[in-house]
C-alpha cells in the first residue's frame, strides 16, 4: 500500500476509467437532486436522521441488548464477534453444520471488510455473490470501487465482454443492459433454488421489534433471505435503530440519496423465524471489528452514522476523478476517507484524510448530516500527532512556529528573515518539496506592518 | 470474558460516562399529516407513481375485477397462476398455496395473483405482509409475473403513514416486503433497467368499490 497520492496518480492516467466515472456520477448527481427536491421536508428528515443515529450510538449497549432479546424471542440466534476472524469462523461453522459447500450472498460491505469470502474459501466453502455488480467484480477478479455500484468503473461494453467470457459463454449479449441483466438472472436462478445457506448484510436492525431490514433493487436480496433453509445476517453494531418508527425517516432518506429513486424496488424486513415462511433457521452475527474504536473518538464517531447511500462519493470532486480503487479500501470516497483510517487504524491508512479538497459537498448531501470535512481535519491532526510523530515536517514546522510566536523579538527577526527567502524558496528542498509541488509560496512584502507602524510614529 | 460481554464492555468504555442522548426532532411530515388513506387524490397519486416504475397499473370497479385479471393474464400469456389459499377469481386456473408450493413448483407456474397489506402513494409502493392476502414471501418472488390487487382504501398517502399502519404487523413478527415496481438494477452505468431476479412484470389492479 503506497497510499492515496500514488494510487490516485495511476487512476488519473486511465482515460477510460475517468470517462466511465464521469458519466455515471454526473447522471446520478442530477437525478438525486431531483428526487430530493421533491420532498419539502427534506431538511427536517435529515435532522431527524442525524438525531436517530446519534441516539442509537449514545444508547448502543441498551439497543444491542434489546435487539438480542427480540431476535431470540422470535426464534433467531444472536452471535457476537469482536473481530473479523471471529465473525468469519461463526459463519463458516454454521455453513459447515449444514454440510454446505456453497453459500449464496447478498451484497454486504461488512463481509467484504472482514474478508468473509476468502475465509470461507480457505475452509472449502464457495461464496457466490448474487448482486449484479458484485458478480461483475467477482467474475472479473476485480476490486469494487463504489459502495452502491461496486462495478461503476466498468461500462456496459466491458461488462458484456466479461459475461461473454464467463457466465454467458458462446452467446452474444450486445450492449442492451436488459440482455446483460438477463444473463445474470439465468446464471443465478438454479443457485437460488438449490443452495441451502445464505449470507446477508443488514441496512438496519430495529431494536424495538428485533427486525432486520435489507434494501435492494434486483430481487437477489429477497431470494437469499427467503428461499434457503438457513439465513445468516452479518450486521455491524452501528446498524441498530432504536424504534420501528425510525424506519419512516430512513426509508425516505436512503433511496432518494443512493439510487435517486422515490423508493428502491425491494425492501425486505423480517423478524427471527416465521413458521412456514422463509428460512427456518436464522442467525445474526453482531460485528465490532474496529467500530468501538471509532466510537471512542468523540469527533470521529459520527462516521458510524453512515447509512451507505454513497451520495458523498457521487458529488466528490476527488472521487469522481480518481474512482474508488485509489482509496485502497472497501469504503471509498469521502466517507471512506474518514471511516477506513478509524476502522483499520490511522497507521494503516494515514494518507486518506488528505484525499479531499475540503469543499464540503459531501456534508451538504449526506442524508444523516455527517460533518465529513470536520472529521477529515480532525483526523489529519491525529495522524500528525499519533502517526508521524515528533520528527515529522509538520510537527517540526509547527513547533518552530510556536517558538517564534512566543516572543516579539524572534517574531520580528523571522519576518526579516522571510524576505531573504523570497525567490530561492519557491521550491522547498528535500522532504518539504512535496508541499511546494502543489502550492506556491506567497511573496513576502518588503515591509511588514510592524515596521511601517514604527516608522510612522 | 465472553465475546458478548467483552463487546458490550468495549462499547461502554468507548462511550464513557455521561454521553448526551439527543432527542429526535420529528419536524418532518409525519403520519396523518397528509390526506386520508383511500381518498381520490391519494389513489390517483399512487397509480401515477407506480406506473412510473414500469409497472402496469389498472383501475377497475369491484364488479369488473375478475374480468380485468383474466384480460391481463391473457395479454401476458399466463394461464396457471399461483395464489394464496382462499383467493379466488373467476375465469382463472389458480394453484392454491395449500399445501405450500415448493420453490420449484413456483418456478413452473406462469405467474402469481395476490392482494397486499397496503400501498404507499408518495412512492408508488405495495407492501406485502405474509398474511392471507399477500401470501408467503416465496409466492410473490419466484414467478416471473405478479398480479397484485390493491383495494383503494388500502392506499396510504406517505411512508410515515404506512410505517405507522404496519407497526402491529412488525410487532407480531410478520415478514414485510416493500415492492416498488418490477425487479430492477442500476448496476450498469447507474441506469435503472427492469428485470433481474424478482418478477419482471408487475401488474397492479387498483380496485374501487
Amino acid at each position: 500500500m503506497n497510499g492515496f497520492p500514488a494510487a490516485a496518480k495511476t487512476a488519473l492516467a486511465d482515460a477510460q476509467l475517468r470517462r466511465n466515472l464521469g458519466k455515471a456520477t454526473t447522471a446520478i448527481r442530477v437525478k438525486r437532486a431531483r428526487a430530493v427536491g421533491e420532498l419539502e421536508d427534506w431538511e427536517a428528515l435529515r435532522d431527524a436522521g442525524a438525531a436517530i443515529k446519534a441516539r442509537a450510538m449514545a444508547t448502543l449497549p441498551e439497543q444491542l441488548e434489546r435487539l438480542e432479546e427480540r431476535v431470540t424471542r422470535a426464534g433467531g440466534v444472536v452471535h457476537w464477534a469482536r473481530d473479523g476472524a471471529e465473525a468469519n469462523a461463526i459463519v463458516a461453522g454454521i455453513a459447515r453444520d449444514h454440510g454446505a459447500s456453497q453459500v449464496i450472498k447478498v451484497k454486504s460491505l461488512a463481509s467484504d471488510e472482514i474478508g468473509l469470502n476468502e475465509a470461507l474459501a480457505l475452509r472449502g466453502i464457495e461464496a457466490v455473490e448474487t448482486d449484479l455488480a458484485e458478480l461483475i467484480v467477482q467474475l472479473g477478479d476485480d476490486e469494487q470501487s463504489h459502495i452502491l455500484v461496486p462495478a461503476i468503473h466498468r461500462n456496459r461494453a466491458e461488462i458484456a465482454a466479461l459475461f461473454e467470457r464467463t457466465i454467458a459463454r458462446g452467446q452474444t449479449l450486445g450492449l442492451e443492459p436488459r440482455a446483460i441483466a438477463e444473463a445474470a438472472r439465468t446464471h443465478l436462478r438454479e443457485r437460488f433454488l438449490s443452495v441451502p445457506v445464505a449470507v446477508s448484510g443488514a441496512n438496519f436492525g430495529i431494536a424495538e421489534t428485533g427486525s432486520i431490514a435489507v434494501v435492494e433493487s434486483e430481487g437477489n436480496g429477497r431470494m437469499c433471505t427467503t428461499l434457503p433453509r438457513v439465513l445468516i445476517t452479518l450486521m455491524g453494531i452501528e446498524k441498530v435503530l432504536p424504534e420501528w418508527r425510525d424506519l419512516e425517516v430512513m426509508l425516505q432518506l436512503l433511496p432518494r440519496s443512493s439510487t435517486a429513486e422515490r423508493m428502491n424496488p425491494y425492501t425486505s424486513i423480517w423478524t427471527g423465524v416465521r413458521p412456514g415462511d422463509g428460512p427456518q433457521e436464522f442467525h445474526v452475527v453482531l460485528l465490532d471489528a474496529g467500530r468501538t474504536d471509532v466510537l471512542a473518538d468523540e469527533v470521529g464517531r459520527q462516521a458510524l452514522h453512515c447509512i451507505r447511500c454513497s451520495a458523498c462519493l457521487n458529488v466528490c470532486p476527488v472521487y469522481s476523478r480518481t474512482g474508488g480503487h485509489a482509496y485502497e479500501s472497501v469504503y471509498p470516497g469521502p466517507i471512506g476517507a474518514i471511516l477506513t483510517p478509524q476502522l483499520e487504524g490511522l497507521e494503516r491508512a494515514p494518507t486518506l484524510p488528505w484525499a479531499s479538497s475540503l469543499c464540503g459537498a459531501c456534508y451538504e448531501v449526506c442524508p444523516v448530516k455527517i460533518d465529513i470535512p470536520t472529521v477529515l481535519v480532525h483526523l489529519r491532526s491525529r495522524v500528525v500527532r499519533e502517526v508521524k510523530g515528533r520528527r515529522s515536517p509538520e510537527r517540526l514546522a509547527m513547533d518552530a512556529l510556536g517558538r517564534v510566536f512566543r516572543s516579539r523579538g524572534s517574531y520580528e527577526r523571522a519576518q526579516r528573515m522571510a524576505r531573504v527567502g523570497n525567490g530561492p524558496l519557491g521550491k522547498m528542498p528535500g522532504p518539504l518539496s512535496g508541499w511546494t509541488a502543489m502550492r506556491e509560496l506567497p511573496e513576502v512584502p518588503q515591509q511588514s506592518f510592524r515596521e511601517w507602524w514604527v516608522q510612522r510614529t | 470474558m465472553s465475546a458478548r460481554d467483552e463487546l458490550l464492555a468495549r462499547v461502554r468504555t468507548a462511550l464513557g460516562p455521561g454521553t448526551a442522548v439527543p432527542d429526535v426532532p420529528r419536524g418532518y411530515a409525519g403520519a396523518g399529516a397528509g390526506p386520508q388513506a383511500g381518498s381520490p387524490e391519494v389513489v390517483a397519486r399512487f397509480c401515477e407513481r407506480a406506473a412510473e416504475y414500469q409497472a402496469t397499473v389498472l383501475r377497475v370497479r369491484a364488479g369488473e375485477r375478475d374480468a380485468a385479471i383474466a384480460a391481463a393474464c391473457r395479454e401476458h400469456g399466463a394461464r396457471r397462476l399461483a395464489a394464496p389459499a382462499g383467493l379466488t377469481a373467476a375465469e382463472l386456473e389458480l394453484v392454491g398455496d395449500d399445501p405450500p408450493l415448493s420453490a420449484r413448483d413456483l418456478d413452473g407456474v406462469d405467474g402469481v395473483l395476490t392482494g397486499c397489506a397496503l400501498a404507499i402513494a408518495d412512492t408508488g409502493t405495495i407492501v406485502l405482509d405474509g398474511g392471507e392476502r399477500s401470501g408467503r414471501r416465496a409466492l410473490t418472488l419466484v414467478p416471473d409475473f405478479h398480479v397484485c390487487l390493491v383495494e383503494a382504501a388500502q392506499v396510504h398517502a406517505s411512508v410515515p403513514d404506512a410505517i405507522a399502519a404496519l407497526a402491529p404487523a412488525a410487532a407480531e413478527g410478520r415478514p414485510l416486503t416493500f415492492v416498488s415496481g418490477p425487479s430492477a438494477t442500476s448496476d450498469i452505468e447507474l441506469e435503472r433497467v427492469e428485470g433481474v431476479h424478482g418478477p419482471r412484470t408487475l401488474v397492479i389492479l387498483v380496485v374501487e368499490p
